[in-house]
């Protein structure tokens, strides 16, 4: 017996509509991703490749085709029941990070946890464990306005692992960062993928940065290329 | 951390935004607690009217007097435990400024029959035993600076010449809606100059004030009162002195309706105010609530997170309100004290009048939250997350 895949997109269509243009993004694009890969979807800027990660995550609904993950039909569920599942089961990788600006580092990494029972105790433990993970332990109390943006990325990707989700969507995860920061953010989705077995689907445009991945899928004009 | 911590630090963002929105609505509940303080102060006969009185005056019109010789009538009518009467005087001290209302009553019935003016007994007999005596209220006395012993002289107007009472006492009010504003002066010594000059209306009342021995028995009394004298030369209209008083105010309705009005256009105001502020700090952070729905965040937390924003800086503004009010009401009883004399009898904030401001405020401040809320909640979460702001 064959384990299902942790994604599967199905004859997936996606076009937006401005005026009374519809502008097609996605078409009939299929894409299974099994338990554990790390994936990189390659691909010029408006390729449609943040609209697959959006699609994954339950962030937008697809025009036509199905998208699975994690046990569930994405596509069909409820805004309620998908925000659930997003808590539990996706960790979400910014380009530009994205972190609460009034917030702590230690306090944006616990944001996720706010939405589980754990308790406060058990909250600070994971979020220090989380933040020393990606090397930032003596920054639980820094504001990122005083974190440099490979310290803020890695804040990120702190507040993506602490609810130890099933899947990682990593947007440009590398896109506004210096090739060293760059490298350690890359060094830090490998660790992920190679020691906890995560499944991580990447979307980049830096070569360097997809070289980490398993599987490169190269995308151009809503289609695999 | 909690989603409190969340609420706060998001307030904090726009201080000085926030302190000038906080202090937008504490005037607006300074203005509405004074409002309604007004209103209550208009109301204040009406709140003081003792449940166990009915007031019988005539059929046609306040102005047309009733026969004393009905005083025994009246205190043979079944329910009816007490009878006093009182004559409207309308003199003036010194000018048409120095108005303050002014009751010839018959001594002895009327403490009887009202006894939430608490005066000491010797001062009760020094009224009974001169003629020229009159009793007046502490605020009155406070007002002009008078004190036992003084002789108030007074112009008449509805009975003519020059008259001068003693002030033989200083009553005070059982309770704090008891008006402490009236001079009250000797119907029988007012009546005796009255046979000598106009001889057609001497003994006769303004109106009766009956005690009854059931509150709740009111209405039957009443009827039996108007009963008795029904088709008679002077016919009697009986009602309790709630509404007789609550008649008083409805003259001026037109102005109490309007300050009530005023008092719910404020909380349009405010709802303006707030919705303005929470509009722009939540557009400000739209990417940021895309970024919490994406972690997992439903529509009952930014619910949450919004409304609670709009309650903090409503919370603000109210203490700061209520902070003010107490204050500001003295002095604003001063002024209206300086203008218009005691025409109010109290200009008192009531804790229940700050609670009602307080709690229209924060009901505004939810209605306040919906419009941004609507808006994220509306918005698609992938096209926030690209919002460059």
């Amino acid at each position: 017996m064959t384990t299902p895949p942790m994604i599967e997109c199905c004859h997936v269509t996606k076009s937006y509509v401005r005026g009374d243009q519809e502008i097609p993004v996605l078409q009939n694009f299929n894409l299974s991703v099994p338990v554990g890969q790390f994936l990189a979807i390659m691909g010029p800027s408006g390729s449609g490749k943040t609209t697959i990660l959006n699609l994954i995550a339950g962030l937008d609904r697809p025009t036509d085709g199905t998208i699975r993950a994690a046990g569930i039909e994405v596509s069909q569920q409820r805004e309620t029941d998908l925000a659930r599942w997003r808590a539990r089961h996706v960790g979400f990788i910014f380009q530009f990070y994205n972190l609460i600006p009034v917030l702590t580092a230690a306090e944006n990494v616990e944001l996720p946890l706010l939405l589980t029972p754990l308790s406060k105790q058990e909250r600070a433990k994971r979020v220090r464990a989380a933040l020393e993970l990606v090397g930032l332990g003596d920054r639980l109390h820094h504001y990122p306005r005083q974190l440099s943006g490979g310290q803020e990325q890695r804040v990120g990707i702190a507040r993506a692992i602490v609810g130890d989700p099933t899947i990682f969507l990593a947007d440009e995860p590398t896109g506004n960062l210096d090739r060293d920061a760059a490298e350690s953010v890359m060094m830090l989705l490998r660790r992920l993928h190679q020691e906890l077995h995560k499944t991580i689907v990447m979307v980049t445009h830096d070569p360097r940065a997809a070289e980490y991945a398993q599987d490169i899928l190269h995308f151009d004009k809503g289609k695999e290329a | 951390m909690t989603l409190a911590t969340l609420i706060v630090r998001n307030v904090r963002r726009q201080a000085f935004r926030v302190v000038l929105t906080a202090l937008g609505i504490a005037t607006i509940i300074l203005t509405f607690n004074l409002i309604i303080t007004t209103v209550r102060a208009w109301y204040a006969g009406v709140e003081a009217s003792a449940p166990n009185r009915l007031i019988t005056r005539h059929a046609a019109s306040l102005s047309i007097h009733l026969p004393l010789s009905y005083r025994d009538r009246l205190a043979a009518v079944n329910g009816v435990t007490g009878v006093t009467f009182a004559n409207w005087f309308g003199g003036v001290y010194r000018d048409a400024k120095g108005f303050f209302p002014q009751f010839a009553v018959d001594p002895d019935s009327f403490l009887d029959l009202h006894p939430e003016l608490l005066v000491d007994p010797d001062t009760q007999q020094n009224f009974l035993s001169d003629r020229r005596a009159c009793l007046i209220g502490r605020r009155l006395a406070d007002l002009y600076g008078w004190r036992v012993g003084d002789a108030i002289p007074l112009k008449g107007t509805l009975y003519p010449g020059d008259w001068e009472f003693v002030v033989r006492g200083i009553y005070r009010g059982a309770e704090p809606s008891v008006d402490e504003n009236w001079m009250v002066i000797r119907w029988d010594s007012v009546n005796e100059r009255r046979r000598q000059f106009d001889p057609d209306r001497a003994d006769t009342v303004g109106w009766y004030v009956l005690r009854i021995a059931d509150p709740s028995a009111a209405g039957a009394v009443s009827r039996a009162v108007d009963d008795t004298f029904a088709n008679s030369v002077a016919e009697t209209r009986t009602e309790t002195e709630q509404a007789f008083q609550a008649g008083f105010v409805a003259m001026s309705g037109s102005i109490v309706r309007a300050l009530e009005l005023l008092a719910i256009v404020l909380n349009g105001v405010t709802l303006l105010v707030l919705a303005n502020t929470l509009v722009m700090a939540v557009r400000e952070r739209t990417r940021e609530w895309a970024v919490l729905r994406t972690l997992g965040f439903e529509r009952r937390h930014l619910a949450a997170l919004i409304t609670g924003e709009a309650l903090l800086i409503a919370g603000l503004g109210s203490i700061a309100g209520i902070a003010i009010t107490i204050p500001a009401t003295d002095l604003y009883a001063t002024l209206v004290s300086t203008k218009l004399g005691n025409f109010f009898q109290q200009l008192v904030v009531y804790p229940s009048t700050l609670l009602l401001g307080t709690l229209a405020t924060l009901i505004t401040a939810c209605c306040a939250a919906a419009l941004p809320l609507v808006t994220v909640l509306r918005n698609k979460v992938a096209d926030d997350l690209r919002h460059i702001g």
